[in-house]
């Protein structure tokens, strides 16, 4: 197994003590194999315990150590050492406050994740003993691919909109509403549209793509928003220009 | 939260996209074959003369340029901004006015006709 000695520059910053964040070097011995988070795990075991970032699965499954790596956002378990030169520069998640070294504050995603509405809306009450709701293999590839979602801000990070206006609802949000809308168990599009339809929400996006760039599922959420844009251009020509067909 | 207006815009962006991503290149080549003098009978001046003087033909011809011209003036206004320019509502006053100015000659030429 090859070994490389890797310089990771990582931001430090701890808001009770810093005036402002700083760089700071470590020299780890990576395995070839490795990735960017085997190497801030070492940091962590070896060298600095004080260093501060999120991580659990190491497998690109809870979408917990996203992150800037050389400048783009990136999952840490995911950004194989053999892709870099032997210098690498880790910074917390653009657009995002910093709580701490490598951990931002993820609020602002949490509250714009949950305002669109986040869970099945079923159409009508129905009893337990009704049974289940079923769907064909086309209803469900309508929507699956907008399921894979982790939650792991990159494409808030990667949003050049998001990064100038805050208040925008972003990528991940608008595609989980997206992910629910297609759903033919769902009947709550009407309620999403309330923020989805506003100025903050769809209509910020001005389709740069980066988003699908980044995005560590292919879920593709610039697609999505695109579609959710022709969906709401309708609705807009419907509400305006055929009054009648209101429900 | 209130429903936003832009799908007036957006709608209008969208469909001229498309209607240019289709349209705009057949009309480059056949410009350049019309250069080369390569252009058959479909394409001389009375041809296309009498394409534009039918009422469909008219109809036509405005559906294309009012799309494009909307198409552009949204993407100009978009383009704009993503340069760093942050007057957002003076920029979108002139490129939509120019954008109007033209449908209203296009309108105006094509009855003319």
């Amino acid at each position: 197994m090859s070994e490389r000695q890797i310089q990771l520059e990582v931001l430090r910053y701890n808001p009770e003590t810093d005036s402002e964040p700083r760089y700071q070097s470590y020299s780890v011995p990576c395995l070839n194999e490795w990735v960017v988070l085997d190497a801030l795990n070492y940091v962590k075991d070896n060298l600095d315990p004080t260093l501060s970032y999120r991580w659990s699965c190491h497998m690109a499954v809870c979408g917990s150590c996203g992150m800037m790596i050389n400048g783009e956002p990136k999952l840490a378990c995911k950004a194989f050492i053999h892709e870099y030169t032997d210098q690498i520069r880790v910074d917390p998640l653009a657009n995002f406050p910093i709580e701490r070294d490598l951990v931002t504050s993820v609020e602002d995603f949490i509250t714009k994740l949950a305002s669109v509405k986040p869970y099945l809306i079923p159409k009508s009450d129905q009893p337990v003993s009704a049974g289940e709701f079923k769907q064909t293999p086309a209803e469900l590839k309508k929507f699956k691919q907008y399921t894979l979602c982790i939650n792991c801000m990159l494409c808030y990070a990667a949003c050049p909109q998001y990064g100038l206006v805050p208040e925008f609802l972003g990528p991940a949000a608008i595609s989980m509403a997206h992910r629910y809308n297609q759903d033919s168990r769902d009947g709550g599009r009407d309620e999403r549209q309330e923020v989805i339809a506003s100025d903050e929400g769809v209509w910020e996006c001005s389709f740069v793509g980066a988003c699908s760039e980044v995005c560590p599922k292919h879920v593709d959420p610039a697609g999505a928003l695109q579609q959710v844009k022709v969906a709401s251009t309708i609705d807009w020509y419907k509400e305006h220009l055929m009054p009648w067909m209101k429900k | 939260m209130a429903k936003s207006n832009k799908p007036i815009f957006w709608g209008l962006f969208a469909a001229g996209g498309t209607v240019t991503a289709f349209i705009t290149p057949a009309l480059a080549l056949i410009t350049l074959f019309a250069a080369m003098r390569f252009s058959p009978d479909m394409f001389t001046y009375g041809a296309i003369h009498a394409f534009a003087a039918h009422w469909l033909g008219k109809l036509v011809i405005f559906g294309v340029i009012l799309l494009s011209l909307w198409h552009a003036a949204h993407r100009t206004r978009v383009t704009v901004h993503d340069f760093g320019v942050r007057a957002d509502g003076l920029v979108a006053i002139v490129v939509y006015s120019l954008a109007g100015l033209g449908t209203l000659l296009t309108l105006y030429y094509l009855l003319y006709i």
